[in-house]
């Protein structure tokens, strides 16, 4: 290989591609045309080599397929098998992925591996003049970025913050290699034996979102009430998913989704870091409580203080009425 | 099926909204900041004294950091635990995540003889949740994240549920295995009384040192890792308007309202 290549692992479930492996395959190609490096998209499926093209089409100078039945879904034994033998084999010099579940399964087991250096969840990421990645990764809940430089092994790592880098649908002429997968299935040690999956609303792309805290006692029916008269979605603080009253999915904060929209009204959720940094890029903020010290103030432009029982049945009366 | 030792990753963290920046010298000030137990190590052990319950086996909790964590792995022993080993050493001092699992997985493989080992899904200060998985790889076993559940399903044999994009799925995994469990999965047992008492007066955890290990210091601590903090920087969410609406419910739905009915 006489280029430098960064490779993306681009996540895919039964056919179905995770966006937000797209944007990082955008920022890498950004990357690599700074850089003079190359762009490979890793794409493990079971019959998958359709969406080869299209996966390109965000940004990789080449897609490689590798499809077995047992890469179907995301499964940790088989899928480190595949991609740890490809990057043995060619010896990328960076390997990115989606800080999505299975994205961070996968690399935090390769970075030990290959005794390289992972950077986690990173919402800036750049190469330094000696031509070692740089990431921004956030702790504390978000409020604290550490600038972080990886120092040995190779490949180098990063896991990206889901969202952080748009999709961009810009290149065409992707060249699309087919590989054998390497899996031994003596060493596959589990198979999943149930699934229960239902549609998810990606709320990530909301423009409006009331979000439902603890202060609701896991009752949604307000939050509900209030996202139907002004035609938003419904997300939770993660107390609430930890309850089960609302699928993880619609989980707000650093473990959760990001918000973007224009606008969210949070009932009774006190304003914890980890879930602050689910809404510090959303255009406005309102919220409710009736603690008029919790710390939601601090990132709210407009807070009521009182009981959100009684505040929202009487805001969802006027609104109906249209003031 | 009777279960062997479970072990249990366990890290003591401050907490997040106590932890201050000083931009003046770019450095955390933690000294006003409470510490404890990481949340989704809480519910690691308790998923580990409820399989202890029903199969048997025993409890150990586990963790690398300074000797003030005693008190942490005391109150895990209050709760439930058998046993406690603190690795602490000088040269562990900015291990970031390679030295840190490997260092932990030399520590499970000296206790030895376990069926499971379990993680809490993610730290709340680093928030890499890439130590279960690379603490897997150094002892050769299966890993599975984000788990809420775990049955053992007959002899070597764990049925696992990990929560997925949509919902969850059941693994079937042959154990032993590294788990990282999920934050908020259970509600972690309150100590007992007099297991706190005895704990705190008479239970000392195991203390080891790297050479404990058969690790030498090259291998750990700064020149051990494979990252290097270059900077820390504040990410202020950005001002708003923090506009208070007050009075009566009637009174605070009307001025909402009207916010809103500009906003929309
Ligand atoms: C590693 C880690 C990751 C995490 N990730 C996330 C995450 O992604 N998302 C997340 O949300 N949390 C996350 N958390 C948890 C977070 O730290 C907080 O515990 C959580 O956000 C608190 O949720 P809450 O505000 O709904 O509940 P609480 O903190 O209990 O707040 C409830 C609020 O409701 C108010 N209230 C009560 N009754 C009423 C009423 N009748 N009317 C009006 N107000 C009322 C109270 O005054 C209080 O302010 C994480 C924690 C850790 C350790
Ligand atoms: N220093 C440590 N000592 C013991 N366990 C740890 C330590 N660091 C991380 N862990 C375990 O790994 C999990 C994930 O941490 P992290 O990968 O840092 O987010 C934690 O919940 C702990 O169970």
């Amino acid at each position: 290989m006489s280029e430098k290549e960064i490779w993306v692992f681009v996540e895919q479930d039964s056919g179905e591609v995770e966006e937000t492996s797209l944007g990082v395959l955008s920022k890498a190609r950004e990357l690599a045309d700074s850089k003079g490096f190359k762009v490979a998209a890793l794409l493990l499926g079971k019959d998958v080599g359709g969406l080869a093209e299209e996966v390109g089409a965000y940004g990789a100078h080449k897609v490689l397929v590798a499809e077995h039945s047992l890469l179907e879904r995301y499964l940790a034994d088989p899928y480190f098998q595949v991609v740890s033998a490809l990057i043995e084999e060619r010896k990328p010099d960076t390997v990115l992925f989606s800080a999505t579940r299975n994205g961070r399964d996968l690399a935090g087991r390769l970075a030990v591996r290959f005794k390289t250096g992972l950077m986690a969840h990173v919402i800036s990421l750049d190469y330094s003049e000696d031509g070692r990645l740089v990431g921004g990764v956030p702790g504390f809940g978000g409020n604290i970025v550490a600038i972080v430089k990886h120092t040995k092994g190779m490949p180098q790592l990063a896991t990206v913050a889901p969202g952080v880098f748009e999709p961009r649908k810009e290149w065409s002429g992707a060249e699309v290699e087919v590989v054998e997968p390497r899996i031994d299935e003596s060493k596959v040690r589990m198979r999943v034996v149930e699934r229960s999956v239902g549609k998810v609303l990606d709320i990530s792309k909301s423009k409006k979102v009331v979000i439902a805290g603890m202060g609701t006692g896991g009752n949604l029916e307000p939050a509900k009430q209030l996202a139907e008269v002004i035609g938003a979605d419904i997300g939770v603080t993660r107390p609430l998913a930890d309850m089960g009253v609302a699928p993880r999915d619609l989980q707000v904060g650093s473990t959760g989704v990001v918000l973007k929209g224009d606008l969210v009204i949070v009932l009774g959720a006190s304003g914890a870091p980890h879930f602050v940094s689910g809404i510090r890029d959303v255009g406005t903020v309102i919220s409710i409580n009736k603690d008029p010290e919790a710390p939601i103030l601090e990132y709210s432009d407009y807070f009521a203080v009182g009981d959100l029982f009684e505040i929202v049945p009487r805001l969802v009366e006027k609104l109906r009425r249209g003031g | 099926m009777e279960l062997k030792n479970i072990i249990v990753c366990l890290k003591v963290v401050p907490k997040p909204e106590e932890v201050k920046f000083d931009p003046e010298t770019k450095r955390l000030d933690r000294s006003q900041a409470r510490n404890e137990i990481n949340p989704a190590d809480k519910n690691a052990l308790e998923l580990a004294l409820q399989l202890k319950d029903k199969h048997g086996g025993r409890v150990i909790v586990v963790s690398m950091g300074p000797p003030f964590w005693d008190k942490y792995l005391k109150l895990a022993v209050a709760m439930g635990a058998d046993d406690a080993v603190l690795i602490s050493d000088k040269a562990l001092i900015g291990s970031d995540t390679l030295p840190t699992t490997l260092t932990l997985a030399r520590a499970i493989q000296k206790i030895g003889d376990y069926s499971l080992v379990l993680c809490g899904e993610e730290s709340s200060d680093g928030s890499t949740g890439q130590v279960p998985p690379g603490i897997a790889e150094w002892l050769g076993v299966p890993h599975v994240t984000y788990v809420s559940d775990i049955e053992v399903a007959g002899e070597g044999l764990a049925r696992v549920k990990r929560t997925i994009k949509g919902g969850h799925e059941i693994l079937e995994v042959r154990m032993p295995f590294v788990a990282a469990v999920e934050l908020g999965c259970n509600t972690p047992r309150f100590p007992d009384f007099r297991r706190k008492r005895w704990a705190d007066r008479e239970f000392q955890p195991k203390v080891w040192s790297i050479a404990d290990l058969g690790l030498s210091p090259e291998e750990v601590g700064f020149k051990g890792s494979a990252t290097e903090v270059v900077e820390l920087q504040e990410a202020k969410p950005p001002e708003r308007m923090k506009k208070k609406i007050s009075g009566s419910p009637d009174e605070v739905a009307e001025e909402l309202a009207r916010v809103l009915l500009d906003l929309l």
